[in-house]
């Protein structure tokens, strides 16, 4: 029985990857790529990996999904591009592909045995952390430098999206996310659901330490909601020269670096904790973490700056 | 008594299944865009309402009924807000293809 729905999902998945490369429109492209990202989170829950499922919907199908789309509304439709590739190109693309895709399989498919694990050896120590979450301690306390350095390439993202900004509006306002014409419906879910959603946040990032949940997850469905504000015309995206706003973008990593380098003196170097405090730094550098995640994945949405600044 | 709940379960979650293959038929079936919305929400309103309503007997604890309670009526809104934007979407004669 359970055969049956893996086969099906597997099924599903494949026709969702061949949709989105044979796709001829880019919309609908991206439309098969955040399905697939919702299908691929169910597969992690088939999986039990509660916390790579969650991040998969809200990053891969959501997140994503919606920058694609802000994308291909500013491009030129294919056709009108012109110069579509040679087929010479095509080939040459396709067979890249095919032999990356063949060698990912073939390091995937044959592991050696046993497959080598650390699981145990992130069990065993799970105490001195003091948070219940194993996904949460690999992310802040052994692998903390992988996540310092996965924020910081966000902010970097940031910054090469608002540089595509012409030098006449640099630190203006991003162009407006609202529709040409305006919905009541969208305007009343954007009031009804914020508070409802930022709740959620809060719960997914607080939750993080104990439960599956986290900053990444908390921040995208914080963002979605700050996105669903400016897209119903209750505010406008922020002039990106705003003090506030790019202090808001920096704190997280800046914190998460500042008790990297506060490691040296209290504990045994770069990014360790002193015992005993694990579990309150980690769970202040998630809020910060979720605060700053929150902000750049809406800029991000957002854009780059297309009005002059104000005087 | 546990028996019970269990046929209830069973019954209300296909009740909730038979939704949902109706809604999908629906939503591949019908000739435009205004009766696949009709179609579709269905699925959505009843089609998960059946399928929570099934899976209550079977909760541990009282918050994690609510939890399911909550997330059919945040499905609810969503769904609703959106079939309502593409409703008017399709009104104003946008995505004919």
């Amino acid at each position: 029985m359970s055969l049956a729905v893996d086969l099906v999902m597997v099924l599903l998945i494949l026709t969702a990857a061949v949709w989105t490369i044979l796709a001829r429109d880019r919309r609908d492209a991206v439309i098969a790529f955040i399905v697939l990202g919702l299908l691929l989170s169910l597969v992690w829950m088939r999986l039990l990996a509660v916390d790579v499922a969650l991040t998969e919907a809200a990053v891969g199908g959501g997140a994503t999904g919606l920058v694609l789309l802000r994308a291909c509304a500013r491009l030129l439709p294919v056709e009108a591009d012109g110069a579509l590739p040679g087929l010479r190109l095509q080939v040459a693309v396709g067979v890249l592909c095919a032999v990356v895709g063949a060698c990912l399989a073939a390091v995937i498919l044959s592991p050696p045995e046993p497959a080598p694990s650390l699981a145990p050896a992130v069990a065993a120590h799970m105490e001195d952390v003091g948070l219940k979450n194993p996904v949460t301690v690999v992310l802040l306390a052994y692998r903390a430098l992988d996540t310092l350095l996965e924020k910081v390439v966000l902010v970097l993202g940031l910054i090469g999206v608002w540089a595509l900004a012409p030098d006449l509006f640099w630190g203006g306002r991003p162009a407006s996310l609202r529709a040409a014409v305006p919905s009541g419906t969208l305007t009343f879910l954007a009031r009804v659901l914020p508070p409802i959603g930022v709740l959620i946040g809060i719960y997914l990032v607080w939750n993080g330490a104990d439960h599956p949940g986290g900053t990444f997850q908390g921040g995208t469905v914080l963002a979605a909601m700050w996105l669903l504000v400016m897209m119903a015309d209750l505010g406008d995206p922020p002039e990106t020269r705003a003090l506030r706003l790019r202090r808001l973008v920096a704190v997280g990593p800046a914190l998460f670096i500042a008790v990297g380098l506060a490691g040296f003196g209290m504990a045994d170097g770069f990014l360790s904790y002193p015992p005993g405090y694990a579990k309150p730094i980690i769970v202040a550098v998630e809020v910060a973490l979720a605060l700053s995640i929150a902000v750049i994945l809406g800029l991000m949405v957002a854009g780059p700056a297309a009005k002059e600044p104000d005087q | 008594m546990s028996l019970l709940l269990d046929l209830f379960t069973i019954v209300a979650v296909s009740g909730g299944l038979f939704f949902f293959l109706a809604g999908t038929v629906g939503l591949l079936r019908f000739p435009d865009t205004l009766t696949r919305l009709h179609a579709l929400t269905k699925a959505d309103n009843l089609g998960l309402g059946l399928i929570v309503l099934g899976l209550l007997p079977q909760c541990p604890d009282i918050v994690s009924a609510l939890k399911l309670v909550a997330i059919w009526a945040l499905v609810q809104l969503g769904g609703a807000t959106a079939s309502q934007l593409i409703a008017e979407f399709a009104r104003r004669g946008g995505g004919e293809r």
